[in-house]
Order: structure tokens, then C-alpha cells, then sequence
């Protein structure tokens, strides 16, 4: 149990540093730049020097703040950030900390809660580019929330089951075959529309461009951390990196068989099957982990090769996207997909 | 003043909120809508990264919409036209680089015009041609950075980056002709600092080869987007008679359906001689001024072409004594040389009496010089008609009833540069 904290822990934590490196040298792969590369090989170091630099500032909070809330509103959008990934089994259903029998619906209540942290922190902060950006965040949140609950609806009908291990295992099986390739069960060929409704509103619940109009850089200068600085503000932003890390695991784990193996990978298994059990099962978990991680990492790449590609939208006009499209949609999504149940397709 | 704040009508404590007392914002209080107190003034500028440049937006806000909004400036005022009463013809020259600082070659270009306008002085057929490319790689410059910096108040940083590194470009083709980058003072009333460099020609072709490539690409990345098409059509709407009634010129006019340029209708230097189109579109959006900003771009870079093909070698100094510059080895090596180059420097040369408006197209629109002269070295009167003075004054209509997020969108669009606008 404690091991498997552990691993998500430093998982999670790690992803920070990565990201900060990807994110930099990504933006300026695709924006013809170098971007930071003097630090260590490729620049890979720089992110050291980031979180150092994080560390060393002074921790002041300015005058005009309520303190007990400016300083606990970090905290109530990390730990709920690092708390999600409880229920997502990373390689094999033996490694999930908590098998839980709500499964998905704990991830996203548990989310949820990160928006609380927004709201504390605009309104800490005393200052009204902070306001109107925790105001725009808890909208935008609870608006795309529902679409991210229901664009999941159809999986869980067709899984029957809101237990991730249980969804995984399932995606293990095989669709139909073509030429003696085998098209795995996976959650994007049984729901394809499922799957972009709940890309898009990821991205909406981890505040990323295209809708990272609570920071809205250009109208609201930074949003709810206008205010924070030093390792304040680097909490934000781990919480960022670990919910833009969860939405890609449990992109991964629901629509892309999770944990199961990327294709090619049984063969290395098999390759190492015919030694004794322990080291089978050794292996097996490995490579079930490095897909998984694979998997995680792909989004994330998706997710930054997004940010540096689109405009932002307005907000206005993302409440339309929201709830005139999207939520539509989303409802379209489990209707039809109920009547294939029905006739039996699915 | 303060017999009011009994009244009804309140006036907001002006030193609390900074407000000038020309925006008249009063809180009513009416006990019956819940909401009418629910209104917040947002301080936009001068230190906001959406204001390019010192500038400042007070704005009303009812939740994200922008109520009523007074813009204010004079953060960058550095008292350019009087100035330009104290300095001689000469000197003033790095001054007018300091207008519009993304394209400093077009305010050269135009000064030097007007003076040369005023003293009869022709000058020869290249530099000519030099001038006029320089004109128009400062207007794809400008054009670059406007567009660019659009797009990142909106959110799109990549789009900025790839025009950012042709105008880099750009700007080491200009540092071949005067060694500077940004500040150029690159034209002499009567010629400029220097030859271009031989085979310069060539290096702008390929230039604008390249330049071609990377619009093509900046198109294709954001033209067609769907979320940059509703975050632009019909938002920030200026329609013709606005503009007319604010005194719109240049690629914002055009935006609005107003058919003038004037390179076309007042032709200066070679533009009679160049083939090009004017765009021109309909709505005023701030999609619309971007396009046509984007396609103004193109001809431009057509324009250079025919250009640098025409240029040909020869002098770059008209032979009037009174602004010829001495050259360098005669100042070096005869005493007379030395003298007329000290007599030169110190005391500037006589303009003869006479007040002259000359007006060039500029990146923005149409940048006029109003000189007067009492017939000495200096000016009597100096007045720069900017653009971005008669642009600025159009935000608040512009902006009114439009959402927070397209008052950056609205501003980066019609291109305010602040050294333009204070002066």
C-alpha cells in the first residue's frame, strides 16, 4: 500500500520538473526557437533550476490580503490534484491504492473540489483581476464538469462498471480482427464522440489553452495567482502539471485500455514468459507500467502541442461551447448509445 | 463637490479610485435593482501586459462586459514637436525614429521628404528606390508585429513567433544599410547616411522569397480558425462613419470599407511607377483589420520586389550645397572640408521661410509633418500628425458593450504604438 503511494507520490511530484522542460523546449520546437538549452544536456536541468529558484524566494503575501486564506487556498488545489489518482491503476489492477466501488465518480468529485481553491484564492487575493478569474474558473468548471461526467456515461453502460480496474480488464478483450491484427476493445473504438467530449473538457477542467481564460494572460494578467508568488505560486502550477496528468491518465486508462499493452509489447512479455513466475509477473508489470506511462505522456504532449497551437476563446463564447454544444452532445452520446445496447451492436 | 455625496447621485472618491473627473461615474442608488451597485471599475494600464506600450483604460464592468470606459494617455509624452522648435533640421532626424518605433524607416523616409519638399531639393533616382523599400520592409515589419501581437493578446502565442523571426530578419537587412536595428536615423534631408551595401538587392529578394513562405504558413495556422474567427468577426465593429468621424487612416479605415492610401492617391517617390493593390474590406471588425493588414503585407513585399529589381547604381546625395553632408575624407584631409563639416553640424542649414504639410502613408495610416519655417535653421513650428493619435480616440466607442476579452483584442488591432501616440 505505502509502496504504491509512494510511486504515484513521486510519480506525480515528478511530473512537475518534466513538464516545466517539456513545456519550454516543446513551445519552442514549435515555435522555431531553441528555447532553454545551456543547463545541463539539452537544457534538461533547467527545471532544477526552476524549482530552486521557486524555493529561494521570499514567501511574503502583499498587505491587502486575507492571510489564512491566501495561504490555504495552494493547498486546496494540490492536495485534491494529487488526491485523484487514488483510483487509477498504473500497471495492473494490483497497483490501484484504493479499489474503490465508485470508482470514476471519486475522481471526479474529488476534482471537483480543486475549484473551491481557485475561488479562495481570487478572493484572498483582494484584487479584481483575481476575482474575475476565480469567477470565470468556477463557471467554466462546473459547466464542462458535466459534460466530463457524461461523455463517460456511455463507457460505463457499455463496461458495466464504474470501477477503473474492471474498465481496463474489459478493454483487454478484442473488438473484431482485421488480417489477423487484432483491434483491442478500447474505450475510443466504443465511443469515439465519448472520447473527443471528454479530450475537450479536460482540457477545460485543467484551465489550458484554449481555455485558460481563469489565467486569460492577455485581458486578466495571471487571474486567481495574480498575487502569489514563490513556491505559492509554484503549487499552482504543480497543480496544473498534476491535473493535466491525471486527465491524461484517465484519458489513457478509460479510452486507450490503460495499462494494457501498447501494441508489440506481448511480444516482449512473451519473450520473457517461459522463466519462472515471479519473473514473468516481474515483467509483465513493468511493461504494463511503461505503457501506461507511454500512454500519460502522449496526452501530455497533446495537451502542450494544443496550448501552443490555438487562441483562446472568449468567455462568452466558451458558456455557448459549453452548454449548447458540448452538453448536447454529450446526452446525444448516451442515448444512442443505449439504443445499440439495446439492439445488441454493442 | 462635497455637498453631493448626501445626494443621490455620488460621485466615487476620486483619490480612491484614481478616476478623472471627465468619466462622471456615479453610483445611483436604487434600492430597488440589486444589481446596479454590482459594477466594478478595472484599472487596465499602464503597466498591463495587454496595453502595448503606457496607456491606460479605465473600464465599468457588469460582470465581463465593458459598460463604459475612458482611455487615457500622455504616459510617454516626451515633447517630440517642441523639440523639434529647439533642434536643427538635421538633428531632429533620430527623433522621428522615436514616433513609431516598429517602423522607424517610414518616419525617416517621411521627414525627410517634408523637409526636402520645403527647400525644393530633388533627390536622386536610388535613393529613391532605397527610400522606398525601406518604407515598405518597415510596413511589413509593423504589419508583422501588429497581426503577431494580436494573435498573442488572443492567445495564440506560435503565430506571433513565426512572423518574429522574419522581422528579425528584416531588421539585419536594415542594420546593413545603418548599423542599427530599431532606431535607425537612416535618412539625411537630402540623401541618406549611406549606400546600401553591394548586393543588397539580392539579400532582399530572398527576403521576401522567404517572407512569402512564412505568410503563406501564418495563414494556414490561424486565418481559418474557428476560435480566432468568433474571437475577431464582428467584434470591435468601427463602421465607416466612425471612422470618418474619428479620423481613421491607413489599414484600420481600410478595414472599414474607406478606399484610400496615400501612395495611390498622392503618389510621393516612385509609387506611380510601382504596380499595387490596395485592400480593402468591409465591416470594420477587428478580423478585418487584421486581413487586410495580412494582404497589405503581400503588396508590399510585391512593391519590394519591383524595387529592388529597378535600382540601379549611381549617387545617393542631391548636389545641393546647403544639406550636401561633406564626405568623410575631404573633412579628414582639407581644412575647408573640416570647417564646412563643423559649420554643418553645429549650426544646421537654413529652410527657407514657408509652412508645408507633407503626409506619407505610414504603417498605421497617414503620418503627416507640418513644418513651419521662419527661415532659419530650426523649425518654427513642428507638428507630427500621428495615426495612432486619431486610432486612440476611437477605443472607447469601440469598445463599449464588448466583452473584457475583446478590449485587448479591439486595442491590438488597430495598432496603438505608444511613442506614436504621446509623441
Amino acid at each position: 500500500m505505502f509502496l504504491k503511494i509512494g510511486i504515484v507520490l513521486v510519480g506525480l511530484l515528478s511530473v512537475t520538473p518534466i513538464m516545466l522542460f517539456v513545456e519550454r523546449r516543446g513551445s519552442a520546437l514549435l515555435q522555431n526557437r531553441l528555447g532553454p538549452n545551456r543547463f545541463g544536456p539539452q537544457g534538461l536541468l533547467q527545471s532544477v533550476l526552476d524549482v530552486l529558484k521557486f524555493i529561494f524566494k521570499e514567501d511574503r503575501a502583499p498587505g491587502h490580503v486575507n492571510k489564512f486564506y491566501f495561504s490555504l487556498a495552494p493547498l486546496v488545489v494540490v492536495v485534491p490534484a494529487l488526491m485523484t489518482f487514488a483510483v487509477i491503476p498504473f500497471a495492473g489492477n494490483d497497483f490501484i491504492i484504493a479499489n474503490l466501488d465508485v470508482g470514476i465518480l471519486y475522481c471526479f468529485s474529488i476534482a471537483s473540489l480543486g475549484v473551491y481553491g481557485i475561488i479562495m484564492a481570487g478572493w484572498a487575493s483582494n484584487n479584481k483581476y483575481s476575482l474575475l478569474g476565480s469567477l470565470r474558473s468556477s463557471a467554466q468548471m462546473i459547466s464542462y464538469e458535466l459534460t466530463l461526467g457524461l461523455s463517460i456515461v456511455g463507457l460505463i453502460m457499455i463496461f458495466q462498471s464504474v470501477k477503473l480496474g474492471d474498465m481496463v480488464s474489459a478493454q483487454g478483450e478484442t473488438l473484431f480482427s482485421i488480417g489477423g491484427i487484432d483491434v483491442p476493445k478500447w474505450g475510443i473504438f466504443l465511443q469515439p464522440v465519448g472520447f473527443i467530449l471528454f479530450l475537450v473538457s479536460s482540457f477545460a477542467e485543467t484551465n489550458r489553452l484554449p481555455f485558460d481564460l481563469p489565467e486569460g494572460e492577455a485581458e486578466l494578467i495571471a487571474g486567481y495567482h495574480l498575487e502569489y508568488g514563490s513556491m505559492r505560486f509554484a503549487l499552482f502550477m504543480l497543480a496544473e502539471f498534476v491535473s493535466m496528468t491525471v486527465a491524461s491518465a484517465l484519458l489513457s486508462t478509460l479510452f486507450f485500455g490503460g495499462w494494457q499493452y501498447l501494441p508489440g509489447f506481448s511480444w516482449i512479455a512473451h519473450l520473457f514468459s517461459d522463466g519462472n513466475i515471479a519473473v514473468t509477473y516481474l515483467v509483465s508489470t513493468l511493461l504494463h507500467g511503461i505503457s501506461f506511462v507511454i500512454k500519460i505522456a502522449s496526452f501530455m504532449w497533446f495537451f502542450v502541442w494544443v496550448r501552443w497551437t490555438l487562441p483562446r476563446f472568449r468567455f462568452d463564447q466558451l458558456m455557448n461551447f459549453g452548454w449548447k454544444v458540448l452538453l448536447p452532445l454529450a446526452l446525444l452520446n448516451v442515448f444512442v448509445t443505449g439504443l445499440l445496447i439495446y439492439l445488441g451492436v454493442l | 463637490m462635497s455637498d453631493s455625496k448626501f445626494q443621490n447621485d455620488v460621485p466615487l472618491d476620486i483619490a480612491r479610485w484614481g478616476m478623472p473627473s471627465r468619466l462622471d461615474v456615479t453610483i445611483k442608488k436604487d434600492t430597488d435593482d440589486l444589481f446596479e451597485d454590482s459594477k466594478m471599475l478595472v484599472n487596465i494600464g499602464p503597466t498591463h501586459p495587454a496595453m502595448h506600450g503606457a496607456f491606460r483604460c479605465m473600464a465599468k464592468l457588469n460582470g465581463e462586459v465593458i459598460e463604459k470606459s475612458y482611455c487615457e494617455f500622455g504616459y510617454t509624452h516626451r515633447a517630440k514637436e517642441k523639440l523639434g522648435e529647439n533642434r536643427t533640421y538635421h538633428q531632429f532626424v533620430v527623433y522621428t525614429d522615436r514616433l513609431n518605433y516598429c517602423s522607424a524607416l517610414i518616419n525617416n523616409v517621411t521627414y525627410a521628404m517634408s523637409v526636402e519638399r520645403m527647400m525644393g531639393i530633388e533627390v536622386p533616382e536610388r535613393t529613391i528606390w532605397i527610400r522606398m523599400i525601406c518604407a515598405e520592409i518597415s510596413r511589413v515589419i509593423d504589419h508583422l508585429i501588429c497581426v503577431g501581437i494580436n494573435a498573442v493578446d488572443l492567445g495564440a502565442f506560435s503565430y506571433f513567433t513565426y512572423g518574429y523571426q522574419q522581422r528579425e530578419r528584416a531588421y539585419t537587412l536594415i542594420e546593413k544599410l545603418c548599423g542599427a536595428r530599431l532606431t535607425t536615423s537612416y535618412t539625411r534631408i537630402g540623401g541618406l547616411m549611406s549606400d546600401a551595401p553591394e548586393g543588397w538587392e539580392k539579400e532582399v529578394k530572398d527576403w521576401v522569397k522567404e517572407t512569402r513562405a512564412v505568410l503563406a504558413e501564418m495563414d494556414k495556422l490561424l486565418t481559418e480558425n474557428r476560435i480566432w474567427l468568433n474571437r475577431t468577426k464582428d467584434v470591435a465593429v468601427f463602421n465607416k462613419e466612425q471612422c470618418l468621424q474619428y479620423g481613421f487612416t491607413g489599414p484600420n479605415a481600410r478595414a472599414a470599407g474607406i478606399n484610400i492610401d496615400l501612395r495611390r492617391d498622392q503618389p510621393c517617390m516612385f509609387y506611380d511607377k510601382v504596380d499595387f493593390e490596395v485592400p480593402v474590406a468591409q465591416v470594420g471588425d477587428v478580423f478585418d483589420r487584421y486581413y487586410v493588414r495580412l494582404e497589405e503585407i503581400k503588396q508590399s513585399l510585391n512593391i519590394i520586389t519591383q524595387c529592388a529589381d529597378r535600382m540601379k547604381p549611381g549617387p545617393i546625395w542631391s548636389e545641393d550645397k546647403r544639406t550636401r553632408i561633406p564626405d568623410k575624407d575631404v573633412v579628414y584631409n582639407t581644412m575647408e572640408g573640416l570647417i564646412h563639416h563643423f559649420k554643418f553640424f553645429m549650426n544646421g542649414f537654413n529652410v527657407p521661410k514657408g509652412e508645408a504639410y507633407t503626409a506619407f502613408e505610414a504603417a498605421n495610416g497617414e503620418l503627416g509633418f507640418y513644418i513651419v519655417s521662419k527661415g532659419g535653421p530650426m523649425a518654427h513650428r513642428m507638428r507630427i500628425r500621428s495615426p495612432s493619435f486619431w486610432h486612440y480616440q476611437g477605443l472607447d466607442p469601440m469598445i463599449k458593450g464588448e466583452y473584457i476579452g475583446d478590449l485587448v483584442a479591439a486595442l491590438g488591432s488597430i495598432n496603438v504604438i505608444a511613442g506614436e501616440l504621446d509623441r
